[in-house]
């Protein structure tokens, strides 16, 4: 296999360890701010936090460290995820997140009928009505399900505000 | 005595019409969630928590715990007809229940595993509803220090236990401790580690990151995977189960031994999983004709599938009598108590007997329930595997953001659930274990509480979690368990 064709586990590795990293140092100089130390009325907010990102700083550390004397026994070749697998990863990630930041705007239902009728037209090759259908017909079943039946309000946008919702 | 006149005043309060009417809703959800890839167990409870918020605690309890007992069925069938493991828990199944469809004896795979299931629930609940009320009892003197000795064991047992590299088991833990100490510290009232945000003032909810890790992640792997779902039929008649059942009696002792370990697997921390995969090598170790194993023996069923469910269901005995949670799904009905107001721990033996008892005459019930439900309606849950995956995954993304939005009624936890999903993915390929985060999500501010007034008690000293003998023996086995991979790596360096 062409080298390239692939993400290569060990930068993930370092990737993912290093945020690991970055969140225990959030942790401990918070700690630190708030007193990880040993008050008068007992322990401080941050005394046990403290010592969780310690261990956690601890933990990314190793990690880092045994990636990186692995490294050229490695040499690249263990896998995280071929490209193309990678790829259709992003076409499920990309389109969801697109999803996510319609709600604010449009709302949930009709953000739901766009994202389940897209994604049916475009990863599943359905018409247009079959898939505007599927998709009209879950976003009625939330609506029946939440609004009516439980009475739980989802995220509205000004579709259902005009409706008078 | 006293616990047989207790399950019957359970099932008292479980045999109410509507009662039956939640559990027959739960089961088939629970086999829906199952069966459909990226919704499981946990954050199939998650989604549908909030939705129970207005319903009574007992009969929000009885529709949640057998959504449970779906799930668990459901692995079954997508293992054996599909070769896909709808749960993680199903995967040692599809070595031989896959193999068996392929030679046309799906029905008595499908027999098998349904019975054995049922089998290893019963057990479990035998044990739950005999050895719970014990530990409560025993549970009760117990103080801030030996609660926090049992809390360091649970989480000990994870790093001594797990698959994963213990440095990754420990590293997710943490994260999990840290998320849980966002936001306002309930001792001093202080804020913690909001940076300036409003909107963590009430920190991570667990749901959150349940519905993401479990969900969003599991979708996200599935498309990489890019499944096409070509299964076998699945249909089962009276004939099958009949001539199935004749056979099984012949393999007690695999039984027996899978509730076992699925039993000891469940009240420790290890959960499902791992439940199902040590009782599919203990079964094939000790088989006549080990080499039948993975060709498709029904032996290879039996195992993991008693095993799974017996652990499944052991997993909320410590739930119930310690507040700890044996799974991530039991954590997450953990949580549900919370919500509820019911405060988990041996105390809710004594005040909340109805609560209680009425869950356990439920599991009895929930598994029968669910046992008739799979036999009967397995051509129906094939067929919606067959639903093409353009369809299925962009409605359970919708699925899950409801469920995220609905925790708090906030949009953040729905932007959060997708940072948690793609976690989720990262965290599946690099063996980051979700389960230890999740679990110290949800207990991170009682393990915290319990060290703070153990400390506050001592004075400072750490010499109180030695002090009692119960506290001592506890913290002793604690240190046992996090020195195992110690060990293991020093016996292998021995070795050369």
């Amino acid at each position: 296999m062409k080298s390239g064709a692939h993400l290569q586990m060990r930068w993930m590795e370092l990737l993912v360890a290093a945020c690991f990293a970055g969140v225990s140092l959030l942790v401990i100089t918070d700690s630190i701010r708030v007193g990880n130390a040993w008050g008068s009325d007992g322990p401080e907010p941050g005394y046990f936090p403290f010592y969780i990102g310690c261990l956690l700083l601890g933990g990314a550390a190793w990690v880092i460290v045994q990636t990186l004397l692995a490294w050229k026994q490695d040499s690249g070749k263990e896998v995280f995820a071929e490209k193309h697998e990678f790829n259709l990863m992003l076409l499920m990630l990309i389109p969801t997140a697109v999803f996510t930041a319609a709600i604010f705007v449009l709302g949930i239902y009709v953000a739901s009928l766009i994202f389940v009728a897209a994604f049916m037209v475009w990863q599943g090759q359905y018409s247009y009505f079959k898939s505007i259908t599927v998709g009209a017909g879950i976003s009625a079943a939330l609506f029946l399900l939440f609004e009516i039946w439980f009475s739980l309000p989802l995220p509205k946008g000004w579709i259902e505000t005009w409706l008078g919702y | 005595m006293e616990e047989l006149n207790n399950l019957f005043h359970g099932f008292g309060v479980a045999l109410t019409l509507p009662n039956i009417g939640f559990m027959f809703i739960g089961i088939f959800l629970g086999v829906l969630i199952g069966v459909l890839p990226g919704l499981g167990g946990a954050n199939g409870v998650a989604i549908l928590l909030p939705l129970t918020f207005g319903m009574s605690p007992t009969s929000a309890i009885i529709m949640l715990s057998c959504i449970y007992w779906g799930a668990l069925f459901g692995g079954a069938i997508t293992s054996i007809l599909f070769n896909i493991p709808g749960e993680p828990w199903s995967v040692a199944t599809t070595f031989d229940g896959y193999p068996m469809a392929q030679k046309g004896k799906a029905a008595q795979a499908l027999t098998a595993a349904f019975t054995s299931s049922f089998v290893g629930a019963l057990v479990a609940v035998l044990m739950v509803t005999f050895l719970a009320p014990v530990v409560a009892k025993f549970a009760l003197n117990f103080g801030p220090p030996e609660f926090f000795a049992v809390q360091l064991l649970t989480f000990a047992s994870f790093i001594g236990m797990s698959k994963e590299p213990p440095v990754k088991t420990l590293m997710a833990m943490m994260l999990g401790f840290a998320l849980a100490a966002v936001g306002l510290d309930s001792v001093t009232g202080t804020l913690r580690m909001t940076y300036g945000q409003e909107s963590l003032l009430k920190g991570f909810d667990f749901l959150v990151a349940v519905i993401g890790l479990f969900g969003i992640g599991e979708i996200l792997l599935t498309m990489e995977e890019g499944l096409a779902f070509k299964g076998h039929k699945g249909r089962i008649t009276l004939k099958d189960v009949l001539d199935t059942w004749k056979e099984l009696p012949k393999y007690w002792a695999t039984s027996l031994r899978a509730c076992l370990i699925g039993c000891w697997m469940g009240i420790t921390p290890g959960g499902a999983t791992p439940a199902s995969f040590m009782s599919y090598g203990t079964a094939k170790r000790l088989a006549k004709h080990p080499e039948e194993f993975g060709k498709g023996t029904i032996e290879g069923v039996i195992a993991p599938e008693t095993a799974a469910h017996a652990a499944g269901t052991s997993a909320l005995l410590p739930m119930l009598t310690l507040g700890i949670p044996g799974s991530p799904t039991a954590a997450v009905l953990l949580g549900g108590l919370l919500i509820w107001g019911l405060q988990p721990g041996p105390l809710l033996f004594t005040e909340q007997k109805d609560f209680v008892w009425g869950l356990i005459a439920s599991m009895y019930l929930g598994n029968i329930v669910g046992l008739i439900v799979v036999l009967t309606t397995v051509p129906w849950w094939a067929a919606i595997l067959r639903i093409p995956f353009s369809i299925i995954a962009p409605v359970i993304v919708v699925i899950c953001a409801v469920g995220a939005y609905t925790v708090h009624n906030s949009m953040l936890d729905v932007v959060l659930m997708l940072v948690f999903g793609l976690m989720g993915y990262a965290f599946k390929k690099l063996k980051y274990p979700m389960a230890p985060l999740v679990l110290a999500l949800v207990l991170g501010d009682m393990a915290e509480t319990s060290f703070r007034q153990s400390m506050l008690i001592s004075k400072g000293s750490l010499g109180i979690f030695v002090s009692t003998p119960l506290a001592g023996t506890i913290t002793g086995l604690a240190l046992i368990m996090l020195l195992w991979p110690v060990l293991g790596l020093l016996k292998k360096l021995s070795r050369g």
